[in-house]
Formats: structure tokens, sequence, C-alpha cells
């Protein structure tokens, strides 16, 4: 077989191969009729016991979107989605907490074990009394192999979101004895409204775009992160969502305010069950740091992306922004985007504090028909502000990837700098990269860098690896983690270990 | 004895251009021998070839690698199997760190052998201790796979590679051009140092002056994709004194 055909197929082996997330998870659930309308509004709000400022803005937020148009101006393409075939509300019957594991759903554990949660934690997630107690220090992310526990590793606090609702929330004492709110959003919506309702839309607001007008109007859960002045969080925050309801939507909101001083990493990692219908998730992330207040958020996607002529993949439309509300604040979003049959991100940062940071750092693998259009947007406002875009991009198969970026320096933006690198690895001769730079510079100190380069693994390197003994699908796997270093080790390490294995990749690297 | 590496009436083209027209060589358990010839003779062919590499054509003869039939093995079987090739233009490999690299390629050819795998720790005690041997400084472990090397210190990677993966037939092509006195007396050493009764190996050059420190036990000269003398170290000696040319013109 000629090398480059066997390369396609090792990527299509490596990338492809039977979605090992794929099941499905059946689990009584309580579900809101199909269809989108002023009344399906009103259930989730009602159903969630929320108070009246909130369901007003649903509303509105409803009405702006009925008068908006679905974008069209990314590279993506898909059928026409019916937003009136789809579920807006699914949520597992109410249960009092559970005194052991035994009491547990089985059902609910049994998805735990497939997504690989030690078994400690998966009874803190399922609410069990008592079990957050036991499990501090203990084996919290599972990926040790085998060797002695760093006392120094930070701890993951996990707030699991499994269809909408939050099942369980952990390690809540312990963030609690530090003041670090964690919680569910609609938790949060109960028990601190004044916190949510000042910030809510205050970054991302309800008629920012159609698919965040549609998140505002229809939000069912998400994640709740409140950090006070002066507080480092003493754990890093790690939340699972998982899309398990078939033709549910889902629509996560999340909200992260760091105060003066405070800072915060959190941790968002997806998998989805196999299903034939394509599933829209349309999230909103928010995020707000003050004066010195560092914000590090890292994803690892790898939602179902579709089957190998492109069928049936999720639709990830999400909006995702920072505001560097404060003097040198930072906000840091790191990405590993491996699944979706259609990615539309880009979180941005808007750098309105002086001398405040932004920064993006992005791995997007597509491969057989999978679609991606996503980059980052960042708005220099203040002075001296910063910010850093390293994206790779990896295509394989018949795929097509796009980076889509935004760099705009603002009149007042003196002295602020920007450093762009865009690189893409191509894998097969089928398969597309695309940059797609936006500059716009109103200010003459402002200095805006970019850089982009487009390569292929070459037969040079895979004869190399080989004749060194490695097999051809860890050849390519060694040299697509290289290629995607600088962006993997800004990732903390526990979602490195996933972000490397999601890239077919054994870096064993414990030295460098 | 059998040998470890017997080739007969090899033939192979790129893109099919012709390039190797009927190799005879047998190589020895324990032995070294040195293939010369001017550029265009068909070495570096000759190299790739037995390595492996998929984009040179077989069209015709054999290689046996001891009991094996070399050309239906897979490149990563032969390494497997013990076969190494110093890269005459040793590969960059962007943002793989070498030690990595380098803990990957021993541990699958530990694996393939049923032998256990290294750990880090062992794995970095041993690569230090090579580079030493070597002469090396332990910082070429911490970079990019030949990422910024030099000419030299390329060279001298392959020849880390090889010290750390044992290779019981070791090919190396012109791994001594482009090398000063005191690097080629480096790579001399790690090939001498692998001297041993099962382990054989070819060298590839186009100078007399490798062969001062790896002394061969057999020269060989190619000409137009065939080998067409053999003979003792003497015969790169005469090389070097008379050029090409005229043994090219005996053997038309």
């Amino acid at each position: 077989m000629p090398a480059v055909a066997e390369t396609l197929n090792t990527v299509e082996t490596l990338t492809s191969s039977v979605y090992k997330w794929g099941f499905e998870t059946d689990i009584e659930m309580d579900l809101a009729p199909k269809g989108l309308n002023e009344d399906t509004i009103r259930l989730i709000s009602q159903r969630k016991g929320e108070p009246s400022w909130l369901l007003d803005w649903r509303l509105k937020a409803f009405a702006t979107w009925q008068g908006m148009a679905e974008p069209r101006w990314a590279k993506v393409g898909y059928p026409e989605i019916d937003y009136q075939d789809a579920h807006y509300y699914a949520a597992p019957k109410p249960k009092a907490g559970p005194r052991s594991l035994d009491e547990v759903d089985p059902e609910l554990l049994a998805t735990y074990e497939k997504l690989g949660i030690p078994l400690k934690e998966r009874a803190i997630l399922a609410g069990v009394q008592g079990a957050d107690t036991e499990v501090r220090g203990g084996e919290a992310s599972g990926l040790d192999d085998g060797g002695e526990r760093d006392p120094n590793r930070p701890q993951i606090a996990v707030d699991a979101v499994f269809d909408s609702v939050s099942v369980a929330t952990t390690f809540r004492k312990t963030l609690m004895e530090a003041g670090v709110i964690f919680c569910s959003i609609s938790e949060a919506v109960r028990e601190h409204p004044e916190l949510v309702q000042r910030y809510l839309g205050s970054v991302v607001p309800a008629g920012d775009n159609f698919f965040a007008a549609l998140n505002s109007a229809v939000f069912t859960d998400g994640s709740f992160v409140f950090i006070p002045r002066g507080v480092r969080c003493p754990m890093e925050l790690s939340t699972y969502f998982r899309i398990n309801a078939r033709n549910t939507g889902q629509f996560e909101r999340t909200l992260i305010i760091a105060e003066e001083g405070a800072s915060v990493s959190y941790l968002e990692g997806c998998t989805a069950p196999m299903r034939d219908e394509n599933q829209l998730h349309a999230a909103v992330v928010e995020l707000v740091a003050f004066d010195d207040a560092s914000i590090k958020y890292s994803t690892v996607q790898n939602w179902y992306p579709g089957d190998s002529q492109g069928r049936g993949g999720i639709y990830n439309f999400v909006t995702k922004r920072g505001a560097c509300r404060g003097a040198r604040s930072r906000i840091s979003w790191t990405q590993v985007e491996t699944g979706s049959a259609i990615t539309w991100k880009y979180p941005s940062c808007i750098l309105q504090g002086d001398d405040s940071v932004g920064e993006f750092y992005s791995v997007a693998v597509t491969n057989n028909h999978q679609q991606a259009d996503t980059g980052t947007k960042m708005l220099h406002i203040g002075r001296n502000t910063r910010s850093t875009i390293v994206a790779k991009t990896i295509s394989a198969g018949q795929s097509d990837s796009t980076y889509r970026g935004l760099v705009r320096m603002m009149p007042k933006a003196s002295g602020a700098r920007n450093h762009t690198q865009c690189d893409s690895l191509l894998i097969g001769d089928r398969c597309g990269a695309h940059t797609v730079p936006y500059i716009e510079s109103r200010n003459m100190t402002a200095r805006v860098e970019h850089e982009a380069t487009t390569s292929k693994i070459s037969e040079d390197q895979l004869f190399y690896c080989r004749q060194r003994g490695l097999s051809e699908e860890d050849a390519v796997g060694l040299i697509v983690n290289g290629f995607c270093r600088e962006v993997l080790k800004e990732l903390p390490m526990e979602f490195a270990v996933e972000a490397q294995k999601l890239l077919a990749v054994s870096l064993e690297g414990s030295v460098g | 004895m059998s040998a470890v590496l017997n080739i007969e009436g090899l033939a192979a083209a790129i893109a099919g251009k012709p390039i190797l027209r009927g190799v005879d060589l047998a190589v020895p358990p324990g032995e070294i021998h040195a293939i010369m010839g001017p550029n265009g003779s068909g070495k570096s062919t000759l190299s790739y070839v037995l390595a492996g590499r998929e984009d040179y054509e077989v069209t015709g003869g054999r290689a046996q690698y001891g009991e094996r039939d070399l050309l239906a093995m897979e490149p990563e079987e032969r390494a497997a199997a013990g076969l190494f090739l110093a890269f005459q233009a040793p590969i960059e490999l962007p943002g793989v760190n070498n030690a990595n690299f380098l803990r990957t390629a021993v541990n699958a050819t530990r694996r393939a052998r049923g032998e256990a795998e290294l750990d880090a720790v062992a794995f970095l005690k041993a690569a230090r201790a090579a580079c030493k041997r070597l002469s090396m400084p332990d910082d070429m472990l911490k970079r990019e796979v030949n990422v910024g090397f030099s000419g030299g210190e390329k060279k001298r990677n392959e020849v880390l590679q090889m010290a750390l993966l044992q290779p019981r037939f070791a090919i190396l092509d012109e791994t001594d051009s482009g090398l000063d006195i005191d690097a080629l007396r480096i790579v001399a050493e790690g090939v001498n140092a692998l001297r041993a009764p099962d382990f054989s190996a070819l060298i590839i050059t186009h100078h007399q002056r490798l062969l001062d420190y790896i002394v061969p036990d057999h020269v060989h000269v190619m000409s137009a994709g065939r080998i067409i003398r053999s003979g003792g170290p003497e015969l790169a000696r005469q090389l070097e004194a008379q050029g090409y040319a005229q043994l090219i013109a005996e053997a038309a």
C-alpha cells in the first residue's frame, strides 16, 4: 500500500475508530414537550423555581432571538435546524440524597464507570452523604499511573452536569471554607441571586448573537463560580458535561467571577453518547476578572463527531467570552477540540483593564466530515494590554478546519501588543485548513503580529520514526503531539493526559 | 557461518527509474563492511531499500536477514529485529522531545523483543550514560528531535540513538560527511563500542578517513547500481590514491 494511503488509514483508525464514549444511559426523564415558545420558557423557569427578573430576562432574550437570523458567515455547512423539533428541558427525577453508593441509580454509576471516573469520586458525584470528606487527598483525577501521588498536585472538584441538571457538587466544604462558591447556576440563582443578577449577561448580553440569545432564553443549567477578593482557589474546578437525552439540546450557562486579586483554574471536559440524530449544543460561558485577578479556563471537547459519513454528530455553537475588567487581570483560554460534527466557537477576551492579558491556546482536530470554524477575538481597550494567540489545526480525512480570529486595537489601547501564531497540519490530500485573521488597529502605538504556517506530516518523518521501531500509529501520534506541544503544555496536568490520549499519543515524557 | 545479511541480485527503482541493478552482498555476523563509490552509484538507495522505505520499488532479487525475508518485513519490524539505519540527512520532528522520542523507540523495540520496557528513570540513566560515553552534552536529550541541530549534532544524535537501540545490524549512510575530525572520532568510537561477534555493520562512505577509525573487514565499491569490486581495507586506500575512474573503467 502506498505510504500516503496507509497514513490515511492509520489516521482514520486513530481518530474515527468506534466512538469510545458511545453509550446511552436510560434514566427516568422529566421532559418538557417538544417545541420552543413562551410557554416552554415559562415552564423551564417555573420548574427551576426562578425569580421573576430571570423569567423576564429569558422572555426578552426569546423575543430578541425571534427577530434574529442564524449566522451564515462561518465556513460550515449543515442541514436546516428545526428549533421546534426538540425538547428544551429534561431533568432526572429528583430523589433524596442517597446514603451510600448502593442507593444510587446503577445506570448513573455505570455511566461514571464508562467515563473512567474513580470509584471514590463517583460517590461524591452521586451525592452520597459524607463521601466528600473521605475522598479529600484521594485519587481525585484517576489519572495516576499507579505511581505515588504528588502531594503538591492540586485537587480537582467536579460538578457533574448530567443532562442539564447538576446531579451533585463535590468538594463543597473545602471550597466554602475558602469562601469560594462553586455550584450549579440554578442553585446560584436560588442562593446568590444578587451575584447572578449582577453578572449574568454582563459579558455576553442576551441578544449578543443568535445562539447566545437562544441560550439566554432556554438555558437549563451550567456552573457558577465566584472567587472572592484575594482568594486563590484551593483546587482545580472541573465539570464533566454529558449530553444524555435523545433530542435534548443542551444550553449550558457558565458564569465565573474572580474578584480583585483572586485566581482560579477551571476545567471543562465533555463526552457524549453515540446517537443518530444531530444534537444542538449552544452554551454560553462568561468570565469576569477584576484587578489582578486571573482565570484559566481549559476545555477538552470530545463530543460525538458523527460516523465516517458525518451523520449524527453534535452541533456545537458556543459563545465563550471573558472580560478583563480590572487592571493587570488575566484570562487564559486553552482548548483541545477533537469532537463534534460542527464546531462554531470563538473564546474571546475583552481587555478593558490597563495591562490586562488575554491568551488563547487551541488545538482543533477534524477528521472524516467534521467541520470546525474556531478561533478567538481579542479586543484591546485598555493601555498596554497584551494578548497571545496560538492556534494549532490538524485536519484529516475530508474534514475542513478554519481558524477565524479578530484582533482589534481600540483608540485608547496605547502600547497594546498581540502575537498570533496559527499552524495547520494536514494529513492526507482531501482535507482543508483555512486561516482567516481579522486585524483592526486604531492606535498607532499598538503592535500586532501574525504568523501562519501550513505543513503536512511528511513521508520522511514517518519513515524516520518507523525505522526507529515505532508503529505508524505511534509515529503519527508522536508527530501530532509534537505539533501541539505549545498548546498542550498550557493545560493543567490532568487534562494534558486526557488530551494526549485524545490525540492518540503516548507522550511518556517525564523529562524535558 | 551463515551471513546475517545476504543480498542476491537486488534491483530497485524509484519512480520507475532503475537505481540498483543487481547487488550481491553477504555480511557475516561480527563483520564490518564498507561500501564506497561515486555519487549516484546507488549507495544510499541500497540503505533505504534495506531499511524498507516505501517509495523505493524492489524490482528483483532478494535479501535475507538471518532466517527472515527482509523485503517482506515492515520498516518497524526490521527495526525490532535489530536493523538500524543512521540517516545521511536525519529528519526533524518539531515539538517532539528527543529523550521522549528515544525512549519511545527503545521501548517499542524492547516490546517487540519481549523485553520489559524501561521506565523514565531507568531510561534517563541509560541515556545520560550513553551521552557521556559519546562526549555529548546531556541537553541534547532535552531538545526537539534534530530541530536546530547543526549537521554534526544531527550525526551524533544518530550515533546516540544507535548506542541506545543496540542494533544487531547497523547501516551508516555517510555518517562521516560534514564532520570535523573530533566528531568523526566520536562517531567511530560509537561504532567500535558496539563491535561484538553478533554485531555487523555496513558503512557507506565517500572517504577513506572514517575507515582509519573503523577498520572494515571488507570494502566494496559500487558503481551504477552494482558492486564492481570487493577487497580488504587496502582497497579503500587504493581508491583514495587512484580515484574511482580506473576501477569503473576496468569493470565496464
